[in-house]
């Protein structure tokens, strides 16, 4: 048995009233070891992540500081390194991720807790979780072999003859670019948005909708107007997380992008994101510059989804509370 | 019934209906995806492709036998490192931690879940590729276990937490031991909702491919043992998706599938279990 | 109920550990998609002749064949743009000890290009190439290209440009050329296996830029003869240093070898761009493997000579069928003496 010289405190139902040696005896201290060990890796494996993140990205950190951010060249030839294009690609396709996908997700989410039966409610659920566990890969095949030739040859011409007086969509269309990865990313977080909405219009409790019908709203208005305001924190916890999952988002993006490092104004050029550079350069990153230049990219995506993850959680938490403490009144 | 209670109603029914289009585009999606897969890659599944390793590049005929079982090898090793820190940590984390440690592992817990899967396997070079001067299918499977944890510890803490406090009573009522109480009432009672769990994470890991390329890279052979490269289904598809070859592409298309159903099946089989599962504890 | 899954566990892994660690010898190399169809046919080639000896070649491009050679992550690199004094110099620092280059084959970087109409092979001028991939030559019709292609019917359609994304030997060596033929090029961007392309899309891999251009009309890349004929996409005729237009064949290359396989440096790293002779491809190249100096694993370093022994004899005649062209034979002379060199 392990002999712990430390008394630690236990929790549980019958906290100080048995014995440490007949805890000990018991073996209950040894599995709190154990369990605690364990639990303890958990917090070593992510300190040691962010630490990791931090010591290696060191140089780049010395030698431009906050220019960093400030720059927008990437050239390994002459070791002069930028985040900004890939910060604005990285943002670029998330924000038309978040344009598609949160009008199509609230509205599905809305229909899935509002208005289907629960029995259909429940099944359209069931599938949208599946979609929601389709790997990246896959979405990266259909982007480059379905979506890709899609775009250019139907849907970039058509948006340029249509709204080709916009900047954003000006400039040759390759099919690749800032637009694609952004509908492909759409696709990709909308399983995301409708799960939580859902959960979080379902967790709005019901005289809420009753006193806006009693008061003769129509079935739309007291959605609209009671409901969804009601769950609006959880929504736009919802999509914090779609975003944090589109920021992230790696392998789909990094075949649809066209992987050029540069800044435009036109949706259909192509661009370049954070993990996609990532993936692409660090195996062959000759200098240690130009290496460390990619893990501080790395730290930046990690701080990214960090803090919109943390905010998401906020929000949801907030408005499943409100919906507890409003029913209880 | 006047006219501009006709309106909003005509405006009720019509938003309403315009969800109702959204869920059934947003299901879609789906069925597109499988329908392509199937399409594509179906014509493609034959004995070659789960038996034979890849042939020279540009020469038809080879297979992704070598993808499967590193896939294989992989998960395994995810899952034996993955789920018992998930699964004993949230032991610790339901039955013996305090407030402040709970709160650390938990946050932790969701930090590395969120982490994009990319930087996971930068880490996971830094630490497990690099130091040993080796890519090998440890380094992979570390890599993918890590994403696991937090699936695991999370869920298994709220299921283990959802088992009634009187079943706990009631052990220790009759001299269990806390261990014991653990092991033979309050782990078996939630073990539906853990096997979820640890079944969910699996596939959510399954299809990984960022983690992998810096860290079990690529085999053109079978791969053996535990510590040498090894090739894996989701980054032979990318590989081959990305070439310019007909018959690689074919092939990338026909492991997609494979990679999607086995996926999908993991997912169907665990809610399943959940769900029968719930049926019979509220009981 | 536990116990059910973790034996299975066991089980599975055992047997797993049984079938899987046999006593094949296991060696990991990295490096060029510019040869990767040469190698992957020679390591398979060899594979069957030794069935005990796997080499696994990882095509993820020069850049990465001598990154991860220097970290000793892999037993040998590849690359088509051999090691800077630097690299060699940052390898010497981290092992102690040297690391080898080895060319294999020849082979040509052709400029490839998909245009909606057009089959002919078109004729580049160093400028029009230049300035096509500076970005200051925009459309398929200008002057600087049509110039030099009189009978074919050019469309007014933009160029697109497709590049490598990753650290790419046939980038050095595509770059090296343009560094040479055009003075802008060299201050603008220089040469490298990863500079900053004024213009294009980023492919990764020779697989990726040529999947790119297949299949997106308009475009231009540079890519190893073989990739080009393989997939059956049209490639041009490029400008030599003597004024002819000559289109990429290993007659044309090994031309271009020529002059430097008699007076071929005794680490054989070396440039064979735009080099003066009859007939000879403008823009060629020798690809190397990178192999360490010293090995701790005798085991591996003997599979390493006799695989490059075999290589620089039967794996020869491997080449053309594939599109790269032979050594000279100075240089395989020179190379059998050098592998005395490997410890």
């Amino acid at each position: 048995m392990a002999t712990s010289s430390t008394t630690l405190p236990s929790a549980g139902p019958a906290a100080g009233s048995r014995s440490f040696l007949s805890r000990l005896r018991d073996g209950d201290e040894v599995a709190r070891l154990i369990t605690f060990l364990f639990a303890a890796t958990v917090v070593l494996m992510t300190l040691l992540l962010v630490f990791e993140l931090w010591q290696g990205s060191v140089l780049p950190r010395h030698k431009f500081g906050l220019a960093f951010f400030r720059t927008s060249t990437w050239d390994p030839v002459e070791e002069q390194f930028g985040a900004i294009p890939f910060i604005y690609g990285t943002l670029v396709t998330a924000s038309v991720a978040l344009l598609i996908a949160v009008p199509l997700g609230i509205g599905a989410a809305i229909f899935l807790a509002e208005l289907a039966p629960p029995r259909i409610s429940d099944t359209l659920e069931f599938f949208i979780d599946l979609l929601a566990a389709v790997p990246s890969v896959i979405y990266g095949i259909l982007g480059v072999f379905i979506v890709v030739p899609l775009m250019r040859q139907y849907i970039d011409p058509a948006l340029k003859s249509v709204l080709g007086f916009l900047p954003l969509f000006q400039g040759p269309a390759y099919g690749v670019g800032f637009l694609t990865a952004g509908i492909v990313l759409a696709i990709m977080v909308i399983p995301f948005i409708i799960s939580v909405s859902r959960e979080v219009l379902l967790s709005v409790p019901r005289d809420q909708r009753e006193a806006a019908l009693a008061l003769g709203a129509t079935r739309w208005e007291s959605t609209w107007k009671v409901v969804v305001p009601f769950a609006r924190s959880g929504i736009l916890g919802s999509i914090f997380l779609a975003l944090a999952r589109a920021l992230g988002e790696t392998m789909a993006v990094a075949m649809v992008i066209g992987n050029d490092p540069k800044i435009s104004a036109s949706l259909f050029a192509p661009g370049y994101s954070i993990a996609a550079v990532i993936a692409n350069e660090l195996a062959e990153a000759t200098s240690e510059l130009h290496t460390q230049s990619l893990i501080e990219l790395g730290l930046v995506l990690f701080l990214l989804t960090f803090i919109l993850n943390g905010l998401a959680r906020v929000l949801i938490v907030v408005t499943s509370q409100r919906g507890a403490g409003s029913a209880t009144a | 019934m006047n006219s501009r209670l006709r309106w909003r109603k005509f405006v009720s029914g019509f938003m309403l209906t315009l969800t109702g289009v959204c869920a059934v585009v947003s299901v879609l999606a789906l069925f597109l995806i499988l329908g392509y897969l199937v399409v594509r890659g179906g014509a493609s599944i034959n004995w070659a492709f789960f038996t034979r390793l890849p042939a020279p590049v540009g020469e038809i005929g080879g297979g992704m036998a070598n993808a499967i079982v590193g896939s294989g090898k992989l998960l395994l090793l995810a899952t034996l490192f993955g789920v018992p820190i998930g699964f004993l940590g949230a032991i610790y984390l339901a039955e013996f931690s305090g407030h402040k440690m709970a709160f650390l592992v938990r946050y932790s817990a969701d930090l590395l879940n969120g982490v994009p899967s990319i930087v996971i396997g930068v880490f996971a070079y830094t630490v497990a590729v690099l130091p040993f001067k080796q890519f090998s299918t440890l380094a992979g499977g570390f890599a993918l276990g890590l994403m696991m944890i937090p699936i695991t510890l999370r869920s298994t803490e709220d299921f283990l937490r959802s088992v009634p406090n009187n079943l706990r009573e009631g052990a220790m009522a009759l001299g269990a031991s806390k261990w014991k109480m653990i092991a033979t009432v309050i782990v078996p009672a939630a073990y539906r909702g853990i096997l979820t769990a640890v079944l969910l994470a699996f596939a959510r890991v399954a299809g990984e491919t960022a983690p992998l390329i810096f860290t079990a890279l690529g085999n053109t052979f079978w791969s053996p043992g535990w510590t040498q490269p090894t090739s894996s289904l989701p980054v032979t598809i990318y590989n081959y998706a990305l070439s310019p070859y007909e018959d690689w592409h074919r092939q990338a298309w026909a492991g997609g599938l494979v990679l999607l159903v086995l996926i999908l099946l993991i997912n169907i089989i665990a809610r399943g279990i959940l769900a029968r599962g719930i049926s019979v504890s509220r009981s | 109920m536990k116990r059910i899954p973790a034996s299975i566990a066991v089980l599975v892994l055992g047997a797993a550990a049984v079938l899987l660690a046999d006593n094949t010898l296991s060696i990991n190399g990295a490096g060029a998609t510019f040869p990767f169809p040469m190698y992957s046919k020679w390591f398979d080639e060899y594979h069957k002749k030794n069935p005990n000896l796997a080499i696994n070649y990882q095509s993820i491009g020069s850049g990465g064949g001598i990154k991860q050679v220097t970290e000793g992550t892999v037993d040998f690199g590849a690359t088509d743009g051999p090691m800077s004094d630097e690299q060699l110099k940052a390898y010497q620092d981290k092992h102690g000890s040297g690391i080898l280059h080895f060319p294999t084959v020849l082979g040509a970087v052709v400029p490839t290009y998909n245009i909606p109409g057009v089959n002919a092979s078109l004729n580049f001028t160093p400028e029009a190439l230049a300035g096509i991939f500076l970005g200051k030559i925009t459309k398929w019709n200008d002057p600087a290209i049509a110039g030099a292609n009189k009978d074919v019917n050019l469309p007014a359609n933009d160029i697109v440009v497709v590049h490598r994304a990753d650290g790419s030997g046939t980038t050095y060596c595509w770059t090296d050329y343009l560094s040479k033929v055009s003075d802008e090029w060299k201050n603008k961007v220089g040469k490298g296996t990863s500079v900053s392309w004024p213009v294009g899309l980023g492919g990764k891999g020779s697989e990726g830029v040529t999947g790119t251009v297949k299949n997106t009309p308009n475009s231009i890349t540079y890519v190893e003869l073989i990739y080009a004929e393989a997939n059956k996409i049209p490639y041009g005729s490029v400008k030599n240093a003597d004024g002819v237009f000559v289109r990429a064949s290993l007659a044309g290359v090994t031309a271009a070898a020529a002059a430097a396989a008699k007076e071929m440096p005794d680490d054989f790293r070396v440039s064979i761009t735009n080099v003066k002779g009859k007939g000879a491809y403008p823009i060629s190249t020798f690809t190397w493997l990178l192999i360490p100096a010293k090995f701790s694993d005798n085991a591996k370093r003997d599979a390493i000579k006799g695989f490059v022994a075999w290589m620089l004899a039967d794996g020869q005649n491997f080449a053309e069928a594939l599109s790269y062209a032979r050594l000279p034979n100075e240089v395989v002379a020179k190379e059998k003496k050098a592998l005395a060199n490997i410890q």
